[in-house]
């Protein structure tokens, strides 16, 4: 899940563009003549605004940046190559079956673009609405899932509630009988589904690039300097000092460690969140099935791995690994509800480190620090709202104010007892 | 899996733990007298360190009791353990990589 993309080089931008014609001629002539699909210029001294962090977020907000508010003189810092962090390392699931009326309409922003992204980009995201079925297990999952149902159809978000027959129609490999935790129902949002992780990122970057962005690998941010009214002046880089007026944080896992270095403190924990795949199989299994309560959620990519989410552990670290006993433990609960891959193997787990938030919301918006704008605190549910979260981050940079969907999720909500507490809603996983 | 040295019971293995998240933040002894702003960072901000992090664990399926824990979360190598109502011990070791 970690592939790199096309090795880029150095040469001027012309975006070539994608169709399958192009792919069946290219084949026919031994796949000579793609170019790369985005360049690797040196950092300039200067850029109108910079983004720290080469990840969905990041690229999707440079590009937003460029092609709807007109700043082309940016660039997007990242420490490692683009899409190294949580944006190749998640389950790719997306979902807007979010309960409260922030979350619903910043989530449901995202997957109505997510419906659009690959024609937008000339990019095949591989996205595919399959459907996103939660299970409950308990009353209260019951409960609580048909509260959600109701009010994401308030919301005209769909979300319906199935029986446990409906739920094993939708989804044949499911076991609703003899089974420790019984399925007592589910909830399903057809528009759910998955979308190809890395490729967000490289589409994102090749359309940025293109409207003239410079992304900048292997450059992780070691400082910020602020001028004498306390606003950002410039970023001090492992390849030298670059100069901006405004920096757009969208750095995950890392953020405390980056907005600290402007003096900045939020109420971010970092935890490692771990997933695995198995052997590639023909297709078995045709929607995404998540499970709360025992803890685990599962779909099968188009490779033919089954795609295993697990928790979080239970301490805060940077490592990028954690104990195999939270693998195992998302393992015997995929064996419990799909008795049929007992005996498939695991072909390789691996860890990103999310960065939570106490009400399990991001924070979108201004900082104290003029200049400084932070996108963070996605948890362990953020590659869902990529384009959503790049969209209304991209707005709040150009114009120094949230736009209204991003309006609510500010750092200050913690002070004035305003949080969007979806903790007990989305239970841990999202 | 980590393996957590129990000031009381000696090294167990994670699961019979429970975390407790960063030690020794105090709570104002007067909440009415601090700002909104400082209640809410002793509510929610956490220092998040990327390197020695003091934190709370309970021996939960032992002996129950917490203790605190020095642990590099670059490598999450405990550099020590030690009981509630203790300093941490100082200066903190090097940190292995």
């Amino acid at each position: 899940m970690h592939a790199r993309a096309h090795c880029a080089l150095t040469e001027a931008p012309s975006m070539q563009s994608f169709s399958g014609l192009k792919l069946l001629l290219r084949g026919l002539t031994g796949q000579r003549g793609w170019t790369a699909q985005w360049r690797s210029p040196e950092p300039r001294a200067e850029y109108d605004a910079l983004i720290v962090g080469g990840g969905g977020h990041g690229l999707g907000a440079a590009y937003y940046l460029a092609s709807e508010h007109r700043l082309t003189n940016i660039a997007v810092l990242e420490k490692g190559w683009i899409g190294g962090g949580n944006t190749g390392r998640n389950t790719t699931i997306i979902r807007s079956n979010y309960l409260w009326d922030e979350s619903a309409a910043l989530y449901e922003h995202a997957l109505k673009i997510w419906e659009d992204l690959a024609q937008a980009l000339n990019y095949n995201l591989m996205f595919s609405q399959r459907g996103v079925m939660m299970l409950a297990h308990t009353v209260h999952d019951a409960q609580v899932f048909k509260r959600h149902v109701h009010a994401n159809r308030a919301n005209g978000i769909d979300n319906e509630w199935i029986t446990p027959e409906q739920a094993k129609a939708f989804c044949p490999p499911l076991n609703i009988e003899n089974i420790r935790y019984p399925v007592l129902g589910a909830a399903l949002q057809r528009r759910g589904g998955t979308a190809r992780h890395d490729a967000v990122a490289w589409g994102y970057a090749r359309a940025a690039d293109a409207l003239g962005v410079d992304i900048i690998e292997n450059c992780e941010v070691t400082g910020i300097r602020r001028d004498d009214n306390g606003a950002v002046a410039a970023v001090e880089t492992t390849r030298g000092t670059i100069r901006a007026r405004r920096v757009g944080v969208a750095a995950a896992g890392h953020t405390s460690v980056i907005m600290r270095m402007a003096g900045v403190e939020l109420p971010l924990e970092s935890y490692p969140l771990q997933a695995l795949v198995s052997e590639p199989v023909k297709p078995i299994f045709p929607c995404v099935v998540m499970s709360n309560t025992i803890h685990a959620y599962i779909s099968q990519s188009d490779k033919g791995e089954l795609v295993i989410g697990a928790g979080t552990d239970a301490y805060t670290s940077y490592t990028q690994r954690g104990g195999l006993h939270i693998t195992s433990h998302a393992l015997e609960a995929i064996c419990e509800l799909f008795p049929m891959f007992r005996r498939l193997r695991m072909l390789r787990n691996w860890g990103g480190i999310v960065d939570v938030t106490p009400d399990r919301s991001p924070i979108i918006g201004l900082t104290p620090v003029p200049g400084l704008y932070v996108n963070c605190g996605w948890g362990t549910g953020g590659f869902k709202a990529t384009p959503g979260s790049a969209h209304v981050f991209a707005w709040t940079i150009a114009r120094g104010e949230p736009h209204p969907i991003n309006a609510p999720f500010t750092l200050e909500r913690f002070r004035d007892g305003r949080l969007i507490d979806e903790a007990a809603a989305a239970a841990v996983a999202h | 899996m980590l393996l957590i040295e129990c000031p009381y019971c000696g090294e167990r293995p994670e699961p019979e733990f429970q975390y407790g998240g960063q030690a020794h933040v105090a709570r104002p002894r007067d909440p009415a007298a601090v700002s909104t702003q400082e209640w809410a960072d002793y509510l929610y901000r956490r220092d998040n360190t990327r390197g020695v992090h003091a934190e709370r664990w309970r021996h939960t399926h032992g002996c129950g009791r917490f203790f605190n824990a020095l642990r590099d979360t670059r490598t999450d190598h405990f550099l020590a353990t030690y009981r509630v109502g203790e300093e941490p011990p100082a200066p903190v070791p090097p940190v292995p990589r």
